[in-house]
C-alpha cells in the first residue's frame, strides 16, 4: 500500500475513534458547565452503555435497535442516580472532595460491573454488517458510518436542545451564573441533574456504538473516558464545536501515531497532549481566552 | 513536643515486637506491605493532606524508583544501595522540574495533569521492553546487603523496610511541625494569603512534591530489592487511586494517619480475598463514605465517634437521674 493510501486509511479510522472522543469529552463539558465538576465516573457511563447493550441482547434475547435504547435509558439511569447518590448529599463540596468522591464513584461502578458481568471482554455485533466499503483507495466499515452518523446527530441534537428548549436555557443560565439562574426562579439542582443525565446518555452512546469496533469489558471506561476528557480540554471545555474538533484532532493524532511511529506508544499520545495543552493553553486550543464559567 | 516523641517511640516499640507474635511467611510479608504503603501514603499526605495539592500519579513515581534501581542492577550490575541513591536523585530531580508547569495548575487540571504523567510513566514500563522486560516483567534483581547482612528473608525485609518507613515518618513529623509544615497548611488553606504572608508558595509546592516524589521512588527502590521482581501492573492509575485512598481514609495532614490507612487498605484486601474480587468495590464504596461522613479521616473520625458515644453514655444517666 502507498504511503498516501496508509495516511488515508488512519484518516478514516482516526476520525471514528475522534468522534467518540467528542461525544464523551461533550459530557464532561456538560457536567463541567453546569456543576464545575469534573466527573472522573464518565468513562464507566460510557462503559455501562456497552454492557447493558449486551445484557439486554443477549440475556434478555431484544432484537438490537430497542436493546440499544433500552441500555442509553439504563445508563442514563445509573447517572441520575450516580448525581443523587454522590454528589448532592455532599455537604460543603470542595474541589478536592469532588475529585474523590467521582473516583469513588468510578472505583464502585467498575466494581459492580464486574462483578455482574465478569471479567471478559466481549463484543456486539455490528449494527449493519462487515462487509468493508472503498472510499477512494480506503476501506471504511459500515459500523464507522454508523458512528459518524449517529455521533453527529447527537451533537446536532444535543445543540438544538441548549439552543432553544427551556430547559436548555436554563441549564446555560445555570453555567454562567448559578446564583443568578437560582434568583429568577430556575431549579438549579434539577439542572444538575439534567446535566448527568444529558452526559451520560451521550455517554453511553459513545460506548455503545465503539463496542462493535473495539469489543467491551468492564474496565474500558478507564481509558475511553480519559480520552474524552483530552478531548474537552483541547476543546476548552466548551461543550461545542470545541470538544468536536479537539476529539477529532486527538483521534487523528492518536492513529497517525500509531500507525507511523510506534501502535505500543499510542495512548501515551493523548496523556502527552493532553499535558502540553494543560501546561501551555489550559483555555483550550479552540476555547476563548476567557472560557465560559463562573 | 515531648508528647509527640513519646508517641514516636511507642510506634518505634510496636513496630520492633511486632514480628514477635507473627510466624515467618505470609503475614510478615502483608506487614513489609503495610510499611511500603506507609512511606507511599506518608509521601502522599505531606503533598495532598498538608499542601493541598492532589497527585493522580504516584504510583508512576514508585515505579520510577522500582524501575530505576531494578534496572541498573539487574541489567547492569550496579550496586543496589548506588542505585537506590540514583533512583531517589533522578526521581526527585524530575520531580522538581515536572513540577514547575504542573502546579501551576489547580483543582481538577492538576489531578488530570498528574494522573497523565502517572499513565504515560506507567506506558513507558510496558513498552521500553529491551530494557524493563515489559508486561512480563523484570527478574532477577538483587537484594540489598549490608556489612555481611543480606536482605533475603521476611524478617530481614521487614526489619529493613520498617526502619526506613520510621526515618520517613520521623522526617516527615519535624517537616509538618516545622515553619515548612506551617507554610504548607497556609497554602492549603488560602494560598493567596500564604503569598501576602511571605510565602513563596510556587517553590514551596514545587518543593514538596518533588520531596514527595523523591521519597515514594526509595519505597520503590526497596520495593524492587526485597520482591526482587517487578511488572507494570503494579504502578498502574489503580495504584495511585489506592495510594489517594489509603491518605483519606487515615486522615488528610496527619502522619500517623497515613499509618493507619496504609496498614487498613493493606490488610483489608488480605482479607476480603475471601469475597473473591469484592476488594474494588468495598475501595469505592469507603471513598464515597469517607469523604461523605467523615471528611478528617479516621484519626479523626474514631476518636470524634468515641467521644460523642461516650458524651451520650454520661448524660442519659444524669438524664434519668
Amino acid at each position: 500500500m502507498e504511503l498516501s493510501d496508509q495516511i488515508a486509511q488512519y484518516l478514516v479510522s482516526g476520525l471514528s475513534t475522534g468522534a467518540i472522543y467528542a461525544l464523551i469529552g461533550i459530557g464532561f463539558a456538560i457536567i463541567y458547565n453546569t456543576t464545575e465538576i469534573i466527573n472522573f465516573a464518565q468513562g464507566e457511563l460510557v462503559m455501562l452503555g456497552g454492557m447493558f447493550t449486551l445484557f439486554f441482547l443477549n440475556v434478555c434475547k431484544l432484537p438490537l435497535p430497542l436493546a440499544i435504547i433500552l441500555a442509553v435509558a439504563a445508563a442514563t439511569a445509573a447517572g441520575i442516580l450516580f448525581e443523587r447518590l454522590t454528589i448532592r448529599p455532599l455537604k460543603s463540596p470542595t474541589p478536592l472532595s469532588l475529585i474523590i468522591i467521582t473516583i469513588g464513584g468510578s472505583i464502585l461502578i467498575r466494581g459492580i460491573a464486574m462483578l455482574v458481568w465478569g471479567k471478559d471482554t466481549h463484543a456486539l455485533p455490528s449494527f449493519s454488517g462487515s462487509e468493508p466499503l472503498m472510499i477512494g483507495s480506503a476501506t471504511i466499515l459500515p459500523q464507522n458510518l454508523w458512528i459518524f452518523g449517529l455521533t453527529a446527530i447527537a451533537i446536532i441534537g444535543n445543540k438544538l436542545f441548549f439552543q432553544y428548549s427551556i430547559t436548555g436555557k436554563a441549564m446555560r443560565a445555570c453555567a454562567a451564573n448559578r446564583r443568578a439562574a437560582g434568583l429568577v426562579g430556575i431549579d438549579v439542582r434539577r439542572m444538575v441533574m439534567f446535566s448527568f443525565a444529558i452526559s451520560a446518555t451521550l455517554g453511553s452512546l459513545a460506548g455503545i456504538i465503539v463496542a462493535p469496533l473495539t469489543m467491551t469489558s468492564y474496565d474500558v471506561g478507564i481509558m475511553l473516558g480519559l480520552k474524552g476528557f483530552c478531548a474537552a480540554i483541547i476543546g476548552g471545555l466548551s461543550g461545542g464545536v470545541g470538544t468536536v474538533l479537539g476529539g477529532l484532532l486527538l483521534g487523528i493524532l492518536e492513529s497517525l501515531g500509531a500507525g507511523l511511529v510506534s501502535s505500543g506508544y499510542k495512548d501515551a499520545i493523548a496523556f502527552i497532549i493532553l499535558l502540553l495543552i494543560l501546561v501551555i493553553r489550559p483555555q483550550g486550543l479552540f476555547g476563548r481566552a476567557q472560557t465560559e464559567r463562573v | 513536643m515531648n508528647r509527640e516523641i513519646i508517641k514516636f517511640l511507642l510506634l518505634v516499640v510496636v513496630v520492633l515486637v511486632a514480628p514477635l507474635s507473627v510466624s515467618e511467611g505470609y503475614l510478615l510479608n502483608v506487614l513489609v506491605f503495610v510499611g511500603i504503603h506507609t512511606m507511599l501514603a506518608l509521601a502522599l499526605n505531606l503533598l495532598l493532606g498538608y499542601a493541598g495539592q492532589i497527585s493522580l500519579g504516584h504510583a508512576g513515581f514508585f515505579g520510577l524508583g522500582a524501575y530505576i534501581s531494578g534496572v541498573l542492577t539487574a541489567n547492569h550490575g550496579i550496586d543496589p544501595w548506588l542505585a537506590m541513591a540514583i533512583a531517589a536523585t533522578t526521581v526527585t530531580l524530575m520531580a522538581f522540574l515536572v513540577g514547575f508547569p504542573i502546579l501551576k495548575l489547580k483543582g481538577h487540571y492538576l489531578a488530570m495533569a498528574t494522573l497523565g504523567l502517572g499513565i504515560i510513566i506507567y506506558i513507558v514500563f510496558n513498552e521500553a521492553v529491551d530494557q524493563t522486560g515489559g508486561p512480563s516483567g523484570l527478574s532477577g534483581i538483587p537484594n540489598l546487603s549490608i556489612a555481611g547482612i543480606t536482605f533475603d528473608s521476611d524478617i530481614k525485609n521487614y526489619y529493613l523496610i520498617w526502619t526506613a518507613t520510621l526515618i520517613c515518618m520521623g522526617l516527615a513529623l519535624n517537616l509538618v511541625h516545622s515553619r515548612i509544615g506551617r507554610a504548607l497548611r497556609a497554602i492549603h488553606d488560602s494560598e493567596v494569603a500564604a503569598r501576602v504572608m511571605g510565602v513563596n508558595a510556587r517553590l514551596l509546592k514545587v518543593q514538596i512534591f518533588a520531596l514527595s516524589a523523591g521519597i515514594s521512588a526509595v519505597a520503590g527502590s526497596l520495593y524492587a530489592h526485597t520482591m526482587t521482581f517487578i511488572a507494570p501492573a503494579s504502578f498502574g492509575f489503580n495504584f495511585s487511586v489506592e495510594l489517594v485512598t489509603m491518605v483519606i481514609i487515615g486522615g488528610l495532614a496527619s502522619i500517623y494517619g497515613s499509618l493507619l490507612g496504609a496498614a487498613l487498605l493493606t490488610v483489608l484486601p488480605e482479607i476480603l480475598r475471601t469475597f473473591q474480587d469484592f476488594d474494588i468495590v468495598v475501595y469505592g464504596l469507603l471513598l464515597i463514605i469517607m469523604t461523605m461522613y467523615m471528611p478528617g479521616g479516621l484519626v479523626q473520625g474514631i476518636p470524634a465517634l468515641l467521644s460523642s458515644i461516650w458524651g451520650k453514655l454520661k448524660r442519659s444517666p444524669a438524664a434519668h437521674a
